[in-house]
């Protein structure tokens, strides 16, 4: 898959080593590479391994490696008992949603802050910037007390309004757009397309960079997001799957430890397959926009 | 463009504009007027239903703020945190980039996953198998044990809570950095490191002296990046130490949360505010120290 898609100018392979370089240094380095790699991946290796051992197992053995009997029992039991499929279910929609709308309204908006001319443009943009640099924690008591306000406690609608738009996603296309060159717009306008024609046909095809980034970095957020939906989602059918697992882990479940390591590889895996399968967009992402 | 198409494209642009200035407005920007203006009032979770009806005490809530011993104290290991938890995960992002930026090809984007995969998980599922390997028994003491160091019960010492923390907070970050240092290393002319190469500079004076300097302004971005991230540091706590032992790895966004779930809701706005000004001032800094010396 690597060499299938274009390369982002940032993420460009350094050229070939300088030809007099010796050789022992080398070695060194990978050496350093592969103890910080197995460093970093350890944990999940683990959690892993844990999560195929029967309980009784890891309490007599916590620091041990290798499974002496492997059991799917802890994942069926997420599957069947604990319900995963319905917490499952509403991280999928609360995140589906989420990047939805961010790629269709942070776009619109972006295309009319860069393209467009309109009263108010400036106070707009300056507004976006300035929430842009506010601190989440800063929002978050008044934020519930608007969502309670609203009757939206325990709604998908609670779990997703606030997400719906980001001033980052706003920023992002906005700069992006900028660069597409006025010409372009122009000639559709001369030739009689509407702006909402222009928009869908002319300018979002050129846009697949940064909503590639945008839609992986909203899926990420909205997928590991853990203080808003613990707050709001306060019935078992809205939870989300870290609010979940959190509960689990602090519940009367907390002492099953095969069960812990079993959701907790649930709650990675598809996050996971998902970044090894596009790691190039997410890397080019944090690289480009500097975001997380 | 005439009086009327102007009229016209500026009706159409706030019809694009339309749906985030909605959600922007209802839930961006009406919660951060509302937390000014909750920081001077007595708000409390009973006064959700009647929000008109509660008193404006001034600047009460941050004089009691600025005099509890805890939000002292969560103020300092935040500043603990930052302190150690900064420079060590910057300079472990650093040499990972160097690393992998040393002109190796083989296995390099299997690096890169590998040292990026911590950033895209979930906190709460790794936080499970970190205490995991914390525990008294567990994977950390029994590797510190084959070189016959008995490793203390990490996430229940009021020593080595916050350490361990640090740790697991430099794990999920570096590889942020990394991405982001990586990127403007290979943005750097290698004729300038090859020339001071070619004058019998050494690998370490090519790096203090030339990639260094160079490399400031990515090093900016990413120092103000992690400082927000680490100013506001709650989830590692939360999901590990509750704040604990004995307030050891208290933050200020703990303590803020806190006050929101006991439902001092005046409390928890001042205190979010302080931490506010702190990020805005600790950001500024950055900028002047390191714009200073272009």
């Amino acid at each position: 898959m690597t060499t299938t898609m274009e390369r982002p100018s940032l993420t460009v392979r350094t050229p070939a080593p300088p030809p007099r370089r010796k050789r022992r240094p080398r070695h060194l380095v990978y050496g350093v590479l592969v103890v910080a790699a197995v460093l970093t991946v350890m944990p999940f290796v683990w959690m892993l391994l844990g999560s195929v051992k029967p309980d009784a197992e890891i309490r007599a053995d916590p620091g041990g490696w290798l499974p002496h009997a492997i059991t799917l029992e802890n994942y069926r039991q997420w599957f069947g008992a604990l319900g995963i499929g319905t917490f499952l279910r509403n991280s999928l929609i609360v995140a589906a949603v989420t990047v939805l709308g961010n790629l269709l309204f942070c776009s619109m908006v972006g295309y009319a802050l860069a393209k467009l001319s309109f009263p108010g443009r400036r106070v707009l943009f300056v507004l976006v910037m300035v929430v842009l640099m506010v601190p989440g924690v800063v929002t978050f008591v008044p934020l519930f007390v608007v969502v309670a306000r609203l009757h939206l406690v325990d709604t998908y609608a609670g779990l997703i309004l606030p997400f719906l738009t980001s001033p980052t996603g706003v920023f992002l296309m906005r700069q992006y757009m900028r660069s597409i060159p006025d010409e372009m717009i122009e000639a559709a306008r001369i030739d009689g397309a509407g702006e909402l024609r222009i928009f869908a046909r002319v300018v979002l095809p050129l846009c697949g960079p940064p909503l590639a980034t945008l839609g992986i970095l909203q899926f990420l957020a909205s997928w590991n997001n853990f203080l808003w939906p613990l707050v709001v989602a306060q019935s078992r059918d809205r939870y989300t799957l870290p609010v979940a697992l959190s509960l689990y882990s602090t519940g009367e479940q907390a002492t099953d430890y095969g069960l812990l390591l079993a959701g907790s590889v649930l709650v990675i895996a598809p996050i996971v397959a998902l970044f090894v399968a596009l790691q190039r967009w997410f890397v080019q992402g944090v690289a480009t926009a500097g975001l997380k | 463009m005439t009086v009327a198409a102007r009229r016209r494209q500026g009706l159409v642009a706030w019809g694009f504009a339309l749906p985030f200035v909605a959600v922007f407005g209802l839930f961006m920007l009406v919660p951060l007027a509302g937390s000014v203006l909750m920081s001077f009032t007595d708000f409390r979770s009973s006064d959700v239903t009647t929000p008109w009806a509660v008193d404006l005490v001034g600047l009460d809530q941050y004089t009691a703020l600025l005099g509890d011993p805890r939000f002292r104290r969560a103020l300092l290991n935040t500043g603990y945190f930052v302190l150690v938890g900064i420079p060590l995960t910057m300079t472990v992002a650093l040499a990972l980039a160097m690393a992998l930026n040393s002109g190796i090809n083989r296995f390099r984007t299997a690096f890169r996953v590998g040292f990026y995969t911590p950033v895209v998980t979930s906190v709460v599922a790794v936080a499970v198998v970190w205490r995991f390997i914390l525990q008294p028994d567990g994977l950390l003491n029994r590797l510190l044990a084959t070189a016959g160091i008995t490793g203390p019960d990490w996430l229940h010492s009021t020593v080595w809570a916050m350490p361990s923390l640090i740790a697991m907070a430099a794990w999920r970050n570096m590889g942020t950095l990394m991405v982001i240092f990586l990127a403007g290393l290979q943005a750097l002319p290698s004729e300038v490191t090859e020339a001071a190469a070619a004058d019998g500079a050494s690998a370490w004076q090519r790096f203090r002296h030339v990639t260094l300097p160079l490399l400031r302004p990515t090093l900016l971005l990413g120092g103000v990046l992690i400082s927000v991230v680490y100013l506001q540091f709650f989830e590692e706590p939360y999901v590990m130490t509750r704040g604990g032992p004995l307030d050891a790895t208290l933050s200020a966004t703990y303590y803020t949360f806190d006050q929101f779930g006991f439902g001092r809701y005046g409390a928890a706005s001042a205190a979010s505010y302080v931490l506010f000004v702190v990020i805005a001032a600790v950001s500024l800094l950055q900028f002047r120290l390191l714009r200073a010396r272009d």
